[in-house]
C-alpha cells in the first residue's frame, strides 16, 4: 500500500509515525474502505438487479424512490429492514443462529482485502492472494451450512444441505478454471496477474490460447454457481424449500445474507475480470489513465451478465448441478490445465 | 412407511444397519403456505434426504359448501359460485353449468348466444393455460416467461370485461343465452388482432423462452410419467390425460354447445423430449391447445350469426320441471360434470360437481413416489390444479 502510506505521510504527524503504527492505520484505513464498498456495491447491486430484471421482463422496476427510476429504493429498503423486528425461533440454537450471517458475511469481506483495485492499489499485497482469497470466501459455506441448522426448520436445513454439497463442489472447478492463468503468469499475487496482461484485449488471458477461452467460460459457470444465484440457485430455490437456508431469518440479520449475496455476486466478477479480463487495463493499449474505473466499469458488465442469466434461464436440479459439477466441468478444467501447459511448452513460454 | 416396492433409489434410510446410527424418514410438511403449492394445497411427504417416499394430499382449505349452498339458492343465483370453482377460466365454468340447466330444464338457446359462448370460453381457456405455463416456469425457477404470460392474460381480461363488466369473475352465461350481447365497439376486431399476435408472436416467444430450452426439457422430460393405464385408474382428464396419449377431448367425442360445428385439432403427448406422459407432454398440450383455442375462437367469430343472445326475457328467478340431468364439458382443466336434481321448485335438490383438478391431483399418490422433492414441484405444476375447484 504504497499510495495510502505516502499520504498518510504527507498529513500532520505523519512523518513522525513508527512502521507499526502506520502499518495498523493502513489497514484500519482499508478495511473501513472496503466494508463501504460492499455495503455500497450491495445497495447498487440490488437496485440494478431490479431494473434488469424489469427491463428483461418488459416492465419498469421501482420508479417512484428518490424521483429518478427509483433510485433511492434499495436505501429505503435497507433502512427498512434495519427497523424490523428480530426474531430469533424459540427452538432455534440461539448461538449458531445469531453467528451464522455474520460468518457469511466475513467470508465475503475477507476476500476483498487480496483484491488489486489499481496498481499498488491493494489493501493486503499477498504473495498468494489468488489462493487466499479462495481459501476464505469458502467460509461461507460454514456459514450457510451453520445458519440452515441453527434455524431448526426442515425446510432451511434441506438449503443448506444442497448449498455445502453445491459450494464445496463448484470450489474445485472454480480454483482448478485459474490455474492455467497461474501458469502463465507464475505467480498467485493478484497484482502480477493483472501486470501480465497488459498490452490490449488480445494480451488478455481469456484471448492467449484455446484453453483459457474454455477455462474463462468454466469458471464463469462455477462462478455463477458459487454466488448461489440462477440457474444454480439451490440453497433458496423459492419455489422448492420456501426461502431455503435463511428461511427463519428477518431483519438485519436477513440483511446480513443478502449484503453478503451481493458482495460475492461483485467479488467473483472482479475475479473473472482480474484473472481472465485484463483487469485494470483497458481493451486499447494505451488508454490506461483511470484503471481503478476501468476494473470496476469490466466488473459492472459481468455482475450485469451473471443478472441476464439469472432472469432468463430456469433452475437446474440438484442432482443434475452436481453431475454437471463432477462429470462435465471438472474433466473440461482439468483438460484446460494439461492443454494450457502442452500449449505453452509448444509456443516456448514453459518455464517463463 | 414405504413398501419394498416404493423404494426407487436407496438412500440413508436403508442403512439401519450402521453401527451407533439410527435414521429414520423425514416428515415433511409441504404446504397449505408454501409457494409451489398453486393456492392452499397440503402435500404431506416423507422424504429420505431428497427422495419422496410417500406424498399424501391433505385437501379442504378452501371448502366453501358451494354444493351445499346450490340447495339454497335459485337456480339462476348459483351461476356466480361456479366463477369461483375454476376462478382462472371462469366462462368455461359457467358454461358447464348453464349446459346441465339447459339440459334439465330442455331450452333451446339462440345461435348467437352460443357462439358468444364458445368464444369467451376460449378466450378464458386461453387466459387459463397461459397462467399453467407461467407458474409451471415459476415452479422450475424462470421468472420471466411468468410475466410475459401475465402480459398477455391482462389483455384477455380487459376484453372480457368489455363484455361482462367483470374482470376475473364474470357471471355471465345464464340458463338459456347469455347476459349481454357483444359491445359495439370493435370488440370482435380486438379479439382478432389479439389472437392473430398470439399465434404468430407469443407463442413462438414462449417456446423459444421456456419449452424448447434445454434446462427446462432436463428438468420436465422423463418426469412424471403418467402412463395411460394410471390416466384411467384415477379418472384423469383433459391436458392431463392427452399428455399421456390418449386423445379424448368432449369437445369433439361428446359434443356440446356448437363445438362440432367447428374445426380443431386435439392435441395429444408424443414424448417429443422423452417419454409419452411426462411433465413436458402435459405442458406442450397446454401451449398448442392454445393454438387451437386461437382457430375455434377465429371461426366462431367469422360465423357470427345475427339474432337475439337470450332465448326469452331474464327473469329473477327460474323455475325447473322435476327431474334430472348430467352434462359433462370440457373445461381447461379436464372434464367437469354437473350433476343436477330438481324436484319442481325454484331451488335444486341435490347439486353435484364433477371437477376436474380433484381427480387429476390423486394422481400425484401414484407418480410421485421415489422422485425426488424438486420434481414433485414439477409434477404439481403439471397438473395444473386450482384449489377453488378441487375443494370447492
Amino acid at each position: 500500500m504504497e499510495i495510502l502510506a505516502d499520504l498518510i505521510r504527507k498529513l500532520p504527524g505523519g512523518p513522525d509515525m513508527s512502521e507499526q503504527a502506520m502499518h495498523i492505520t493502513n489497514s484500519v484505513i482499508m478495511a473501513t474502505l472496503m466494508f463501504i464498498v460492499m455495503a455500497l456495491c450491495a445497495i447498487i447491486f440490488t437496485w440494478m438487479e431490479r431494473k434488469v430484471a424489469g427491463f428483461i421482463q418488459s416492465r419498469y422496476g421501482p420508479m417512484r424512490t428518490g424521483r429518478w427510476h427509483g433510485w433511492a429504493q434499495a436505501v429505503a429498503d435497507m433502512l427498512k429492514i434495519l427497523g424490523k423486528e428480530d426474531i430469533i425461533p424459540a427452538e432455534a440454537d440461539k448461538t449458531y443462529f445469531v453467528f451464522a450471517p455474520l460468518l457469511v458475511l466475513l467470508g465475503s469481506l475477507l476476500a476483498w482485502a487480496a483484491f488489486p483495485w489499481a496498481p499498488g492499489f491493494v489493501a493486503a499485497d499477498l504473495d498468494l492472494g489468488l489462493f487466499y482469497i479462495f481459501a476464505v470466501s469458502s467460509l461461507v459455506v460454514i456459514g450457510l451450512l451453520m445458519a440452515g441448522w441453527a434455524s431448526n426448520n426442515k425446510w432451511a436445513l434441506y438449503g443448506a444441505a444442497r448449498g455445502a454439497a453445491q459450494m464445496v463442489s463448484y470450489e474445485i472447478p472454480l480454483a482448478l478454471a485459474c490455474i492455467p492463468v497461474v501458469m502463465y503468469t507464475g505467480s498467485l499475487n493478484t497484482q502480477d496477474i493483472v501486470i501480465a496482461q497488459q498490452g490490449g484485449v488480445l494480451n488478455w488471458f481469456i484471448f492467449r490460447d484455446p484453453f483459457l477461452f474454455v477455462a474463462f467460460f468454466m469458471y464463469f459457470i462455477a462462478s455463477i454457481a458459487e454466488t448461489n444465484r440462477g440457474p444454480f440457485d439451490m440453497p433458496e430455490t423459492e419455489s422448492e424449500l420456501v426461502s431455503g437456508y435463511h428461511t427463519e431469518y428477518t431483519g438485519m440479520r436477513f440483511a446480513f445474507f443478502f449484503l453478503a449475496e451481493y458482495a460475492n455476486l461483485f467479488l467473483v466478477s472482479m475475479i473473472a475480470v482480474m484473472v481472465f479480463l485484463g483487469g485494470w487495463w483497458s481493451p486499447i493499449p494505451g488508454l490506461d489513465f483511470a484503471p481503478a474505473l476501468t476494473f470496476i466499469i469490466k466488473g459492472v458488465l459481468m455482475v450485469f451478465l451473471n443478472m441476464w442469466i439469472r432472469w432468463t434461464l430456469p433452475r437446474v436440479r440438484v442432482d443434475q448441478l452436481m453431475h454437471l459439477c463432477w462429470k462435465v466441468m471438472i474433466p473440461v478444467t482439468l483438460l484446460c490445465v494439461i492443454g494450457a501447459g502442452v500449449w505453452m511448452m509448444l509456443s516456448g513460454r514453459a518455464g517463463a | 412407511m414405504a413398501t419394498e416396492s416404493h423404494k426407487v433409489n436407496h438412500g440413508w434410510a436403508d442403512q439401519d444397519e450402521v453401527p451407533g446410527i439410527k435414521s429414520e424418514l423425514l416428515e415433511l410438511n409441504m404446504g397449505p403456505q408454501h409457494p409451489a403449492t398453486h393456492g392452499v394445497l397440503r402435500l404431506l411427504l416423507q422424504t429420505d434426504g431428497e427422495i419422496v417416499y410417500k406424498v399424501t394430499p391433505v385437501l379442504g382449505y378452501l371448502h366453501r359448501c358451494a354444493e351445499k349452498i346450490a340447495e339454497g339458492v335459485n337456480y339462476k343465483q348459483w351461476v356466480v359460485y361456479t366463477d369461483r370453482f375454476d376462478y382462472l377460466a371462469p366462462m368455461c365454468c359457467n358454461h358447464a353449468y348453464v349446459t346441465a340447466m339447459e339440459k334439465l330444464m330442455k331450452q333451446e338457446v339462440p345461435e348467437r348466444a352460443e357462439h358468444i359462448r364458445i368464444v369467451v370460453a376460449e378466450l378464458s381457456r386461453i387466459a387459463s393455460h397461459l397462467i399453467a405455463l407461467a407458474t409451471f416456469g415459476l415452479d422450475m425457477g424462470a421468472w420471466t416467461p411468468l410475466l410475459y404470460c401475465f402480459r398477455e392474460r391482462e389483455e384477455i381480461l380487459n376484453l372480457l370485461e368489455r363484455i361482462s363488466g367483470g374482470r376475473m369473475l364474470y357471471n355471465y352465461m345464464v340458463p338459456g343465452g347469455v347476459r349481454y350481447d357483444i359491445p359495439e365497439d370493435g370488440w370482435i376486431q380486438d379479439v382478432l388482432t389479439f389472437i392473430t399476435m398470439l399465434e404468430t408472436k407469443k407463442l413462438d416467444d414462449y417456446n423459444t423462452l421456456l419449452s424448447y430450452n434445454k434446462i427446462f426439457i432436463e428438468r420436465t422430460a422423463d418426469v412424471g410419467v403418467i402412463s395411460v393405464e394410471d390416466a384411467y385408474d384415477y379418472g384423469c382428464t383433459g391436458p392431463v390425460l392427452r399428455g399421456s396419449g390418449v386423445s379424448f377431448d368432449c369437445r369433439r367425442d361428446d359434443p356440446y354447445s356448437l363445438y362440432h360445428k367447428f374445426d380443431f385439432d386435439i392435441p395429444v403427448g408424443t414424448g417429443e423430449m422423452g417419454t409419452v406422459g411426462d411433465c413436458w407432454d402435459r405442458y406442450m398440450v397446454r401451449v398448442r391447445e392454445i393454438a387451437e383455442a386461437c382457430k375455434i375462437i377465429r371461426q366462431a367469430l367469422d360465423t357470427l350469426p345475427e339474432g337475439e343472445y337470450q332465448a326469452y326475457e331474464l327473469k329473477k328467478l327460474i323455475k325447473v320441471p322435476a327431474g334430472a340431468a348430467y352434462t359433462r364439458t370440457e373445461s381447461s382443466k379436464g372434464e367437469i360434470g354437473h350433476y343436477i336434481i330438481s324436484d319442481g321448485g325454484q331451488r335444486p335438490f341435490r347439486n353435484k360437481v364433477r371437477s376436474p383438478s380433484f381427480c387429476n391431483l390423486q394422481v400425484l399418490e401414484k407418480i410421485g413416489v421415489g422422485q425426488m422433492v424438486s420434481d414433485l414441484v414439477a409434477m404439481v405444476g403439471s397438473l395444473d390444479i386450482v384449489l377453488g375447484e378441487i375443494d370447492r
